[in-house]
């Protein structure tokens, strides 16, 4: 691969000591200036995978480039082409926000007239400048993600790696960093790996999704692909009379299979070819009078649904089996020398 | 090393200083404590110079050197527990992508150190002075005072950045606190080491190396120019910061993974 702003593996592999197979056997192709949605629960492989591909963690087996570098060979290559804004915002709480920019503008060799003049506008591009220069330790969760990612962006970086950038940020704080995600793309035609827990984030942000589970790639494709794929739509009715809830799901049961809904509620995935108006006409026939009906396009959850077996959605709670150790703990503990 | 690394590893000095002086905890702890107790043991001592054989009629002068050990051993926890800090907020990862090599990121986080380590052997040395201590070795004395305590302080400050990095916690590092103390008050601290009266101590000051950094220092304050206390001095300080520096150089090569 020529020097581009891609991103490529093949059987990328990292098992930790006495641990999981963290990510087992994962092929990317990421093209240059996609925004690439890397979506999982917690403890899928998707922060170890980043820290494979931004050569902070060795793979235990197989390739991957990295703007068209070797991660193993080429370690300070990848380095200087890629920014990374990893799952903690690593700031140091007593320097302001314009000394991180002045720090990480002078480790990555800017001259020094230039540092301020960067620092300047990417604060100012991020919406920290009138916070410059107040301590980061009293800044908001959304405003250190924000400065992580800016700092990210200190030295130019052709690809950009952002490991569940909004995860704990209100919607404001979340939706301003999304803006600036689809900037850096849109504008700039930085590549972007994105990992997340979010639906509508990878929904709203990605060109391309990949969905990994258990540290393998289930899916691959356009949002849109990848529910087109699912295909068919649920509906969600919910009954005029609280007690007409058994009849409601037997009418139902005819047009496809059950799946989750709330209390009070029944909803079915359509099966091919079924209509509306038949559910319609259905429901009349049985004298089920109802009292609200919803249909739902397919979203990324049941992409995720069909192809794990398990809905995404609150899996981070209630999916602890198949949550392996935070490969920052791992780091730690092989650091540790454990 | 190569000026980027240089000017890298200024970066990471100026961080650290940056951040001592933004702690006013870390500050009152290396100043006051050890001229809080150099007040009080030097008042409540005094009788001590009576025993025969004692170096000097000034139990002022005989404590002083215990404040720049223990400046330095407090400056050395202080950057072990920033430092520990750093791995554990994903601060180091953050280094790791930049271009900084390891070299400069230990010269670094040591330097902040010995920046507050020279800071505190003037204060202690104008405090000492104001207070009445000789000074026997005169105005030449002074950089040779200044130079030692830099060496004890990158010693202290590499086993606190080993501690970091084993451990992987500021908390930890802090914790180790009464250890570090432990050898201070089992050495010649207060006592010279020919007049400890129980033979265990007085063998325990005799293999303890921080009895000879005390020593060093006395010796500039009391005697003058004692050539074979100031190498025995300088030589432990030295043997100190080596085994300290490859010890920590080796787990940080462990610690920041990268490729």
């Amino acid at each position: 691969m020529s020097e581009t702003n891609g991103i490529e593996a093949r059987g990328l592999v990292r098992v930790f000591k006495k641990g999981p197979r963290a990510v087992d056997g994962i092929d990317l192709d990421v093209a240059p200036g996609e925004i690439y949605g890397f979506l999982g629960p917690n403890g899928a492989g998707k922060s170890t995978t980043v820290l494979m591909l931004t050569t902070l963690l060795p793979p235990t087996e197989g390739t991957a480039r990295v703007a068209g570098h070797d991660i193993v060979r080429e370690g300070p290559a990848v380095r200087a082409a890629i920014g990374a804004a990893l799952q903690e915002a690593a700031l140091d709480p007593y320097l302001t926000g314009r000394e991180h920019m002045r720090l990480q503008a002078g480790l990555h060799g800017l001259p020094r007239e230039e540092r301020e003049r960067r620092g300047n506008e990417l604060l100012e591009r991020v919406g920290l400048a009138q916070a410059a220069d107040r301590k980061v330790g009293g800044y908001s969760g959304g405003m250190k993600r924000r400065l992580d990612v800016g700092l990210a962006l200190v030295h130019r970086p052709r690809i950009i790696f952002l490991d569940e950038p909004t995860t704990g940020l209100d919607i404001q704080s979340r939706t301003a960093l999304w803006e600036e995600v689809g900037r850096l793309s849109r504008e700039d035609g930085v590549t972007v790996f994105l990992t997340t827990q979010y639906l509508e984030e990878a929904d709203a942000l990605a060109d391309r999704v990949g969905i990994i589970d258990h540290g393998r790639l289930v899916a691959e494709g356009t949002p849109a692909d990848l529910k087109a794929e699912i295909g068919r739509s649920a509906i969600e009715v919910v009954p005029a009379e609280a007690g007409d809830c058994d009849r409601l799901s037997a009418v139902l049961g005819r047009f496809g299979e059950s799946v989750g809904a709330p209390s009070g509620s029944v909803a079915v995935r359509f099966g091919n070819g079924d209509d509306l108006a038949d559910v319609i006409r259905a429901l009349d026939a049985e004298g089920v009078r109802i009292a609200k009906l919803t249909v739902h396009e397919p979203t990324l959850d049941d992409v995720f649904l069909a192809k794990t077996g398990y809905s995404l959605e609150g899996a981070g709670e209630d999916t602890g089996e198949q949550s392996a150790v935070a490969p920052s703990a791992e780091l730690a503990r092989e650091g540790a020398g454990a | 090393m190569r000026p980027q690394s240089l000017a890298n590893s200024a970066l990471l000095v100026r961080r650290s200083v940056i951040r001592i002086l933004r702690q006013p905890a870390n500050i009152v702890f290396a100043f006051a404590f050890p001229l809080l107790l150099l007040a009080v043991n030097s008042g409540g001592l005094n009788a001590t110079t009576d025993i025969p054989g004692f170096p000097t009629d000034s139990y002022l002068t005989f404590a002083l050197a215990v404040p720049f050990v223990q400046g330095a051993l407090f400056a050395a926890l202080s950057a072990g527990q920033n430092f520990g800090e750093d791995i554990e907020s994903g601060f180091l990862s953050r280094l790791s992508l930049t271009p900084l090599t390891r070299s400069s990121l230990l010269a670094g986080q040591l330097s902040g150190a010995v920046a507050l380590g020279i800071f505190q052997a003037a204060i202690f040395l104008a405090v000492g002075e104001a207070a009445g201590a000789s000074f026997e070795a005169g105005p030449a004395g002074i950089p040779v005072l200044i130079a030692l305590s830099i060496l004890i302080t990158l010693g202290f400050g590499s086993l606190g950045a080993l501690a970091a990095l084993r451990t992987g916690s500021g908390e930890a590092v802090q914790g180790m606190f009464p250890l570090f103390f432990v050898f201070l008050f089992l050495s010649s601290m207060a006592m010279p080491r020919d007049l400890i009266q129980h033979q265990w101590f007085a063998t325990i000051a005799t293999w303890n190396p921080v009895s000879y950094l005390l020593e060093a220092i006395r010796s500039l304050l009391i005697t003058g120019w004692n050539a074979e206390a100031l190498a025995l001095g300088f030589a432990c300080a030295a043997g100190i910061a080596a085994v300290g520096i490859a010890a920590s150089s080796a787990s940080l090569r462990t610690r920041m993974v990268r490729t």
